[in-house]
């Protein structure tokens, strides 16, 4: 009787079986679930926002698939070939680029974040997000490859006068915003690749803008069309939905920067830990302001704070994942993250804000909030909203 | 050094006869004359801006009367009949002299510092299923439309590219800049 050379008992049925065949475009595996989420229900399907499963992401890049949406009128399908950036208004020289001659043009490659205006607004208002994706899931990070913005007004040439530059896509909204000349020579990017490829369609494809560190809705996805203007142009978004209600009844407009914030994503809302002992605390952290000087970590719902490591590189208007080795000892517990940026502007509390800011909402409810975020977690472990 | 300023010298002198030297700009930096140049005509066809003193505002004129008509076939069914809002739909109409009360109510009428916002919003992006279908006669009508409702416009008034700038909306002075970092630690 002939003996096998390895008992079948001992090898796995992978072990024993030829695997799959290639493939030309890869998926992730079966066993995946990760995913973004937005509400099934919805009296405009097309249109609305999905959030980005936080909770589920290693390191600071965001992958494209599950990168959060936010889009008024549907994803539109451009093709590329025909596709063209169209440039005039107070320029010396109006032009129109196609995408392949955008890509002749000098290339940059970034790693920002984007994060919704309304990001977390439902904490402002105290609906507290049971689960981090609920919570903060419109705030994403990829890296972003185009061409500079001040290379394409270089090329058209600005006239004296020149000072915003209205930015329209493509979709059927033509949503359209204006951008302060200083902001778009400092670092905006026109932008064609995220991640190693092409944007994904929800993320603009082909082309779109990105305004490192401003609130997401400048970010005009699907880009067709810059005019160089000497006054904003006053569009929906900047006139009415992106600004922010103050108690006296007057509002803020213009309000771009989406200040230093963080967020612990593990343990985070809806998760279980599995038994007292050493666990790993982990976040995410970003600023528009530029980089991430500290985190701070309390396990004490803020009364003492330990300092936690920063994966490197720490970029500009990125997210920074930021970790803490912890000892759970099975008791109840809060956990809090707040964050410090190059500017020396600390992370304030929801209190804070409602202080500074009170409970009136706009248009589309509460905007620029980073407050800080606490988690719960029980005796049994369950980790909870507070 | 005398070296070092030589070797520069020849390496400038070397890339210019090899290749045509890229136009400069003013500030020096390369312009590299990719684009293709934008007509006139290119332009109008795309343009479709509107600034809050009018520039950009197209030929064609309208009513609350004729707005009606537009309001009621393309409008209502999201916004109500009366431009009161439903559901997810945004209400239109109403609430002037609510927003430092407790409960603000945030319309065109109540909030939107500029009317030209109106008339550019409606048509660029409304109605939400088929955008683009409206005449600009239809954009001033339905524009009309709503300033009147909110008592904003007298009854009757005819907008045009004219007359639509000159428009003063209730909240225009309800805006401030940006003061952030505003709060305390």
């Amino acid at each position: 009787m002939a003996i096998a050379a390895i008992p079948a008992a001992v090898s796995a049925e992978e072990m024993r079986t030829l695997g799959a065949a290639r493939r030309e475009y890869g998926e992730r595996s079966q066993f995946e679930r990760s995913a973004r989420l937005f509400p099934p229900a919805s009296s405009t399907p097309m249109t609305g926002a999905s959030r980005s499963p936080l909770q589920d992401q290693f390191g600071i890049i965001t992958p494209s698939a599950l990168h959060f949406e936010r889009h008024h009128s549907g994803v539109p399908t451009i093709d590329p070939a025909t596709h063209e950036l169209a440039i005039h208004g107070l320029v010396e020289r109006p032009q129109r680029f196609t995408m392949s001659l955008l890509k002749r043009l000098p290339s940059v490659s970034r790693i920002h974040f984007i994060e919704c205006g309304g990001n977390a607004g439902r904490e402002h208002r105290g609906n507290s997000g049971a689960t981090v994706q609920q919570s903060h899931g419109l705030v994403s990070c990829s890296e972003w490859t185009g061409v500079r913005l001040s290379t394409l007004l270089r090329e058209v040439g600005l006239k004296p006068a020149a000072r915003w530059v209205l930015a329209e896509g493509a979709d059927a909204s033509r949503h359209a915003r204006s951008i302060p000349l200083a902001k778009a020579l400092e670092d905006v990017l026109v932008a064609y690749g995220q991640n190693g490829e092409a944007l994904r369609p929800e993320q603009g494809y082909p082309l779109r803008l990105l305004v490192p560190g401003w609130e997401g809705n400048v970010s005009v996805k699907w880009l067709h069309r810059l005019h160089v203007i000497d006054q904003p142009m006053m569009t929906r978004d900047e006139a009415a939905s992106y600004t922010d209600l103050m108690p006296d009844g007057k509002a803020r407009a213009f309000s771009f920067e989406m200040e230093s914030n963080s967020v612990i994503t593990s343990p985070s809302g809806g998760q279980q830990v599995e038994g007292r002992g050493w666990l790993e605390i982990s976040g995410l952290a970003w600023s528009g302001r530029g980089r991430i000087e500290q985190v701070d970590v309390s396990t004490d719902g803020g009364r003492t704070w330990r300092q936690a490591e920063l994966q490197a590189p720490v970029l500009s208007k990125a997210f920074t994942r930021f970790r803490l080795p912890w000892r759970w000892d099975g008791q109840e517990a809060v956990l809090v993250s707040r964050s410090r940026d190059e500017t020396g502007y600390v992370q304030p509390t929801r209190e804070a804000i409602v202080a500074a800011r009170g409970m009136k909402e706009g248009p589309d409810g509460f905007n620029h909030y980073n407050g800080m975020k606490p988690w719960k977690i029980t005796r049994e472990g369950m980790v909870t909203h507070v | 050094m005398f070296r070092g300023r030589t070797f520069l010298l020849f390496l400038v002198a070397t890339v210019a006869a090899a290749d045509p030297a890229p136009q400069s700009s003013i500030d020096g930096a390369i312009r590299y004359g990719l684009g293709e140049p934008l007509t006139t005509d290119q332009i109008a066809a795309l343009n479709i801006s509107v600034l809050p003193n009018g520039e950009g505002l197209p030929e064609g004129k309208g009513s609350a009367r004729e707005g009606a008509t537009v309001y009621a076939t393309h409008c209502a069914a999201c916004h109500g009949d009366e431009g009161e809002g439903r559901g997810d739909f945004v209400a239109l109409v109403g609430g002037q002299g609510t927003l430092s009360s407790t409960q603000p109510v945030l319309t065109v009428g109540s909030y939107w510092p500029t009317a030209t916002t109106a008339f550019d919003y409606i048509r660029r992006a409304m109605p939400y299923t088929t955008p683009g279908v409206l005449t600009a006669d239809e954009v001033y009508a339905v524009t009309a439309w709503i300033l009147e409702k909110n008592q904003i416009i007298a009854p009757g008034t005819v907008l045009d590219r004219r007359t639509l700038p000159k428009v003063r909306m209730p909240n225009k002075d309800g805006f401030l800049p940006d003061p952030r970092p505003d709060v305390a630690r």
